[in-house]
């Protein structure tokens, strides 16, 4: 059980440093044995904790930090997202595509047709994901850096293309669109899809399921060997990660009430690749994390000017540097392990 | 086209580049035959397995299993067709712990036809077949994450990927290669098992005593030519093969 020893010396005598994992029984990754209230307390808190703490942040924070918040939650949904697609071994840097097709979507559809939010967000959820997955489908082929390549390529031809046709309103794109009904409704409605997000990705994981995504993720080859169609699990988890890009696109554009080609920004495809990274890969929660440290640091920098980017993309390489693994998965890390002193002489 | 033969090959070629990795090798396999494979390093012969299982489409030549050809098909197509293989250098899902790693095979299609196994205890017939194949239930080894294994059990979580499927032809790309000596003796038994079940046994083997004792026809492949055929002591008594092993004295 003990991992690392460090030793020290006083009056009474010799002591080293014992570091031991919590006492919790597992019987592997899923068998856990709970013996007292005690046990039960020490997983539900850090849950609890998240929950609460989210709900409760629009009702405290000024208008202002509340904007933050929901800004947060939607690179969050795009980090989850990311996430949940590496998790297949699918590397993506085009998290903008997603954003930007359910964006348009909902945009064309209240524009031109004069649909409410509450039509328009649902229909580009699905829409857009069907959209980006048939984009994809002939490159599901390809493999790590090539597949990334495509994708990353994939927001900037879409949006030369809007340029070049003057289609949706070209440069200026559609503005004037239907507002949600208010600041609250927006704070609780990213703050729903940020948990679905995050639960569901989590619970699909565990899944059955899930572990084929994940042992496309470790070996493709060993997938196909077992009779499984990898090119079908990879559209499913393309179609299911990009639903929630097209999602939060469609929200704000109705949140902005403005779409236009910069839904396709760079910044959609990089950021929530930087707050999975800085939070930590592989658990959506690590991811979320990322997005909630990352985002608001970005707002709060504001106050020196142009320093801000400087300042903001040097704490990014610290995170990195310092703790490769992700802030979330290093605390996390530290929560389940706890150490003490033991007297040897 | 209608045919009685079980697993057949006819004219098998592939080039990669200029260096022709295999060049117009046939051969019949009937239900319940074994066919062992042998022949130096680079002669073709795990070339020969990805040909057959799909992971490499052929320049030229066809493969028919149960008279329908399955030429140029999809891995995933032809393991759900009933031919299984493992890999000479154990692909094994290192994050997972091994018993999981059966269950990807186990919701495959094919395994869903049949009776009882497409719903429930997945957990239960995972952590069953990799006790068959020698993981110790007691000490939990089912349950260990794949990547904390000895080289000797992920070739035989391969071999249980293989039993998973439930395969009707399996292919052993060099099983025995990095295990032990006790592990070799105790994994001969569940091959040998597996043929008596009617299974047809495909084996790429260094170790020639334990194949001899697996398999009743014998290919023999140098640089990419299939140069001998028969049984094991016709085989090995032929001048082609002992040139091919040893030099031949021009």
């Amino acid at each position: 059980m003990a991992k690392i020893r460090r030793e020290k010396k006083d009056s009474n005598g010799k002591y080293r440093k014992e570091r031991l994992d919590r006492g919790i029984k597992a019987r592997s990754d899923t068998i856990f044995a709970l013996t007292s209230y005690r046990e039960a307390l020490y997983l539900v808190v850090p849950r609890a904790v998240t929950i609460i703490g989210l709900l409760i942040l629009p009702l405290v924070l000024d208008i202002w930090w509340t904007k933050v918040m929901i800004m947060a939650c939607v690179i969050a949904i795009l980090a989850l997202s990311w996430d949940f697609i590496a998790s297949a071994g699918m590397l993506s840097l085009g998290q903008a595509l997603f954003f930007g097709a359910g964006g348009y979507l909902a945009g064309v559809l209240n524009y031109y047709w004069g649909l409410s939010p509450l039509y328009t967000i649902p229909i580009a959820t699905i829409a857009g994901a069907t959209v980006c997955t048939l984009l994809f489908l002939p490159v599901l082929r390809l493999r790590g850096i090539y597949f990334a390549m495509v994708t990353f390529a994939m927001p900037l031809i879409l949006v030369r293309i809007i340029e070049a046709t003057r289609i949706w309103g070209g440069i200026e794109g559609l503005s004037a669109l239907t507002p949600l009904p208010n600041l609250w409704v927006s704070a609780y409605l990213v703050i729903a899809a940020v948990f679905a997000c995050l639960f569901g990705f989590r619970r699909l994981m565990d899944s059955d399921y899930g572990l084929v995504l994940r042992g496309m993720m470790d070996n493709d080859q060993a997938v196909m060997a077992g009779g499984i169609n990898i090119y079908w699990y990879k559209a499913q988890t393309l179609f299911i990660g990009s639903a929630a890009g097209a999602f939060i696109g469609a929200f704000m554009t109705h949140y902005y009430r403005i779409v236009g080609t910069s839904a396709f920004s760079i910044d959609y495809s990089i950021l929530p690749v930087a707050c999975t990274v800085v939070g930590g890969p592989g658990n959506f929660a690590g991811a979320m994390f990322g997005a909630f440290i990352l985002v608001p640091l970005c707002e709060y920098l504001r106050a020196i000017g142009s320093w801000r980017i400087v300042l903001y993309s040097f704490l990014m390489v610290i995170f990195v540097v310092a703790v490769p693994e992700g802030i979330f998965n290093y605390l996390e890390r530290k929560y389940h392990q706890f150490e003490h002193w033991v007297k040897t002489g | 086209m209608k045919d009685d033969s079980f697993l057949k090959i006819t004219g098998l070629s592939k080039s990669f580049g200029g260096v022709e990795a295999l060049s117009n090798v046939s051969f019949d396999l009937k239900q319940g035959e074994s066919l062992g494979i042998i022949g130096p390093n680079g002669s073709g012969k795990t070339t020969l397995v990805n040909l057959i299982t799909g992971f490499v489409k052929p320049d030229s030549g066809k493969v028919f299993f149960r008279g329908k050809e399955i030429t140029g098909k999809r891995p995933y197509t032809i393991a759900n067709l009933g031919i299984a293989r493992t890999f000479q250098m154990a692909k094994a899902f290192h994050h997972l712990p091994a018993f999981k790693n059966i269950i990807i095979p186990l919701r495959s299609p094919r395994v869903k036809t049949f009776r009882g196994a497409q719903y429930g205890e997945r957990d239960d017939i995972a952590i069953d077949l990799l006790e068959e194949v020698g993981f110790e239930r007691d000490s939990a080894v089912p349950l260990k994450t794949a990547k904390s294994l000895p080289h000797g059990y992920l070739k035989r979580l391969e071999l249980a990927r293989c039993m998973a499927l439930r395969a009707d032809v399996i292919i052993l790309d060099e099983l025995f290669s990095g295990m032990s000596m006790s592990e070799v003796a105790s994994t001969l038994p569940i091959i040998e098992k597996l043929k008596e079940e009617g299974k047809t046994v495909v084996m790429i083997e260094h170790r020639l005593r334990e194949l001899f004792r697996v398999v009743n026809c014998l290919i023999v492949l140098n640089f990419g030519q299939k140069i001998a055929e028969g049984s094991p002591a016709e085989v090995m008594g032929s001048e082609a093969v002992k040139a091919a092993y040893l030099g031949s004295e021009e």
